[in-house]
C-alpha cells in the first residue's frame, strides 16, 4: 500500500513516512493552551490563597507534555489515534478554559472569594477532603442504588398491570396521573410518618421519583402494543403469562427505557433532597453542609462528582439499552 | 377433485361454516361484514376465497382461527364448535406481523415455546426455516428481512405447528410478482407434502385457480357466497391453460367485471 492511499484511510493525517510535516496541529495548540494555563498559575500570585496551586500547575504542565507526546505519535496510533483527534478541539477548549478560568478568579480576582472558586481551589478541595468525599459518594449510591432499583422494580410491575388489565387501569390509571406531577418531595411529611427510620423515609422519596416515569411510560408502552401480536401469539398457542411476559413487556421495552432514563435524572435531583432527612454522610448531606458554611468551592467540587457519577450512570443505562434493543436498530 | 384423489391425512380438519353471520359495532352503528355463509372445506382440501375488499374476508379467516366468535350460526372443526385459537389451526396474516424483539429463529419457534414443546423439538423449528429456504438468516432480526423473506418467516412460523388447518390472509399480496411466484409453487409444494386443510384469502384471480381445489367467490360487503367453482385441473397448473383462462372470465364476471381482461 502506497503512503498515499494510507493518509487517506487514516482521515486525512500524514503518512508514516518521516516526521517533519507528520504533526497532529490541533494537539500542539492544546498543548500550548494546558501550559500556558500551568505557567499563570505558578507565575501570578493568587488574590486570596487558594492552595494546591503547584499541583494543579504540575497536573495541567504534564497535561501539556502529554499533548505534545500525542502531537507526535497520534498519525501512528490507527483507530486511537482518531478517536483522540475527534476530541481534539475539545482539549483546547479545556484548555483556555482552565486558563481564563485561573485569571479572572485566583489572578485577577474579577469573580472572587467565596462565590467562586478557580481550578485549583477545587482541586484543594479534593486533596484536603478526599477520605470524606469517598464516604459521602458511598453513602450516596448506597441510598441512591436501594431507592432506583426498588423504584423501577415496582414501577415496572405496576406498570405491566396497568396497561394489561382493565380494571388496574380503571382505577390505578387517573391515580397515577394525580400523584404523578407531585414533586416526590411533596411526600416528606407523610414518609415520615409512615416509615420507622428517616433512611427508609429516603429511600422511599428516591424510589417514588424514579418508580413514577417508569410506571407511568411502561403502562403506556404495554398498552400501545399491536393487538395483532397478540392474535399471532394466541393463534400459536400462547397462554395469557406468555402473552405478558414474552409479548407485552418486550413489545413495550423502548417505552420501559424511556421511563428508566427520566428515573435515574428525577431521582438523582431528589437525592439531594432526600439527604436532607437528617443523613448523615452522602453528597447532598455534604453540599447542604457545605452551603451553610459558604464552602462554595467544596459545594461545586461535589457537584462536579454528582455529575460524572450521573453522566457514568446514563452511559452505563444506555449500554444497557443498546443490549437490549439491538432488535430496534434500524427502525430507529 | 386432485385433493380428495391423494390420500388425507388423519390430521386434516374438516372445516365448516353453517349459517355464519357475523357484524362490528362502530360508533354504535351495526356493521353487517358477513351473512349466511355456508361453506364445508373438506379435510385436506385447497380452499381459495375471492371478493372485493373490505368485503369481509378476512373476518371469516378469523372467526375459523377461533379469534372470534360468529354473531349467528356456527363455525365448526370435524363437527365441533370453533370457540378459541388453537394451534392446530394456525392463522398467517395479511402483514408478516413477526415479533421484531425476536431472531427469525425465535420467531418460528413461538408455537413451540408457548406450548412448552421447544426443549425437545428443537429441530423442527430448524426443519421450517430449511423448508422456507431461510436456514442462514436464523439469527437476523426481522428488520433486516426483505418483504418476501419476512413472509417466509410468517409461514414458518405457522407450519412448525404441524397445523391441521392453515388459513392464509393474502399472503402474497404485497410480494413482487416474481417472489409471489416462487411462494406460491413453494405453498403448493408444502401443501401436497404434509396435507393440511387450506383456506386462502386472495384477490388474485389468477392465483387463485392456479392453486385452488375451489374458488369461493364472494359479494360486497356484507359478504354472501356468490358462486363456487371446482377447478379440475392437476398441478402443476399453465396460467395460459385453455380451461383456466375461461374460468378466470367467469370468475371475473362473477366478481362485475366482464370484457377482456
Ligand atoms: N375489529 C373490527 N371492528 C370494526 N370493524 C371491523 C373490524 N374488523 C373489520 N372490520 C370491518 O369489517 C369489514 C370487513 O373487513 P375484512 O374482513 O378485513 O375485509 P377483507 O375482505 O378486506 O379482508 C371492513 O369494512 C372493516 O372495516
Ligand atoms: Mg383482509
Amino acid at each position: 500500500m502506497s503512503n498515499a492511499t494510507q493518509s487517506i484511510e487514516a482521515g486525512g493525517f500524514a503518512a508514516n513516512a518521516g516526521w517533519s510535516g507528520q504533526l497532529w496541529l490541533p494537539g500542539l495548540i492544546a498543548a500550548a493552551s494546558w501550559a500556558a494555563t500551568a505557567v499563570v498559575t505558578v507565575a501570578l500570585p493568587d488574590v486570596v490563597p487558594w492552595g494546591s496551586a503547584g499541583l494543579f500547575a504540575i497536573l495541567t504542565g504534564a497535561g501539556a507534555a502529554a499533548l505534545v507526546v500525542l502531537a507526535l505519535a497520534v498519525p501512528r496510533l490507527g483507530a486511537a489515534g482518531r478517536t483522540i483527534v475527534h476530541y481534539g478541539p475539545w482539549f483546547i477548549a479545556v484548555g483556555v478554559w482552565f486558563f481564563l478560568w485561573e485569571l479572572t478568579t485566583a489572578k485577577f480576582g474579577w469573580l472572587p472569594k467565596p462565590f467562586f472558586s478557580p481550578p485549583h481551589g477545587l482541586l484543594a478541595v479534593y486533596v484536603a477532603e478526599w477520605e470524606r468525599l469517598l464516604i459521602c459518594i458511598g453513602y450516596s449510591l448506597r441510598l441512591w442504588g436501594l431507592g432506583f432499583f426498588s423504584g423501577i422494580a415496582v414501577g415496572f410491575v405496576v406498570g405491566v398491570a396497568l396497561g394489561w388489565s382493565k380494571g388496574f387501569s380503571y382505577w390505578g390509571m387517573p391515580i397515577l396521573k394525580l400523584i404523578g406531577p407531585v414533586p416526590a418531595t411533596a411526600w416528606i411529611p407523610v414518609t415520615f410518618y409512615f416509615f420507622p427510620t428517616t433512611f427508609h423515609a429516603s429511600i422511599f422519596i428516591v424510589a417514588l421519583s424514579a418508580g413514577i416515569p417508569v410506571a407511568i411510560l411502561t403502562a403506556s408502552g404495554v398498552a400501545a402494543v399491536n393487538r395483532s401480536y397478540y392474535d399471532v401469539a394466541r393463534t400459536l398457542g400462547a397462554d395469557s403469562r406468555f402473552l405478558v411476559l414474552k409479548v407485552a413487556v418486550p413489545a413495550s421495552l423502548p417505552h420501559v427505557f424511556v421511563g428508566l432514563f427520566m428515573g435515574l435524572y428525577y431521582s438523582f435531583a431528589v437525592l439531594v433532597v432526600a439527604e436532607m432527612l437528617g443523613a448523615k454522610y452522602g453528597l447532598g448531606w455534604y453540599i447542604q453542609f457545605q452551603t451553610a458554611y459558604s464552602g462554595y468551592a467544596n459545594v461545586y467540587a461535589t457537584l462536579i462528582i454528582m455529575a460524572l457519577i450521573c453522566a457514568g450512570l446514563v452511559k452505563l443505562l444506555f449500554v444497557g439499552r443498546d443490549r437490549l434493543l439491538a432488535w430496534q436498530k434500524g427502525i430507529l | 377433485m386432485s385433493a380428495l384423489a391423494k390420500t388425507t391425512p388423519p390430521a386434516a380438519i374438516e372445516l365448516k361454516a353453517e349459517a355464519v353471520s357475523h357484524a362490528y359495532e362502530i360508533d354504535g352503528r351495526t356493521l353487517e361484514v358477513l351473512q349466511g355463509i355456508d361453506l364445508t372445506v373438506a379435510p385436506g382440501e385447497f380452499v381459495a376465497l375471492l371478493g372485493p375488499s373490505g368485503c369481509g374476508k378476512s373476518t371469516l379467516l378469523r372467526l375459523a382461527a377461533g379469534l372470534e366468535s360468529p354473531r349467528t350460526g356456527r363455525v365448526t372443526e370435524n363437527g365441533t364448535p370453533i370457540g378459541k385459537p388453537d394451534p392446530s389451526r394456525i392463522l398467517v396474516f395479511q402483514d408478516p406481523t413477526l415479533f421484531p424483539w425476536r431472531t427469525v429463529w425465535k420467531n418460528v419457534a413461538t408455537g413451540l415455546e408457548a406450548r412448552g414443546l421447544l426443549p425437545r423439538e428443537k429441530h423442527r423449528v430448524d426443519q421450517a426455516l430449511a423448508l422456507v429456504k431461510l436456514e442462514k438468516f436464523a439469527n437476523a432480526y426481522p428488520h433486516q428481512l426483505s418483504g418476501g423473506m419476512a413472509q417466509r418467516v410468517a409461514i414458518a412460523r405457522a407450519l412448525v405447528n404441524d397445523p391441521a388447518l392453515l388459513l392464509l390472509d393474502e399472503p402474497f399480496g404485497k410480494l413482487d410478482s416474481l417472489t409471489r411466484l416462487t411462494m406460491q409453487n413453494e405453498l403448493l409444494a408444502l401443501w401436497k407434502r404434509a396435507g393440511f386443510t387450506a383456506l386462502l384469502v386472495t384477490h388474485d384471480v389468477e392465483e387463485a385457480l392456479l392453486l385452488a381445489d375451489r374458488v369461493i367467490v364472494l359479494s360486497d360487503r356484507p359478504a354472501r357466497i356468490v358462486a363456487e367453482i371446482t377447478v379440475d385441473k392437476p398441478h402443476p397448473r399453465r396460467r395460459d391453460d385453455a380451461d383456466l383462462v375461461r374460468l378466470r372470465q367467469d370468475v371475473l364476471a362473477q366478481l362485475g367485471i366482464h370484457g377482456d381482461v
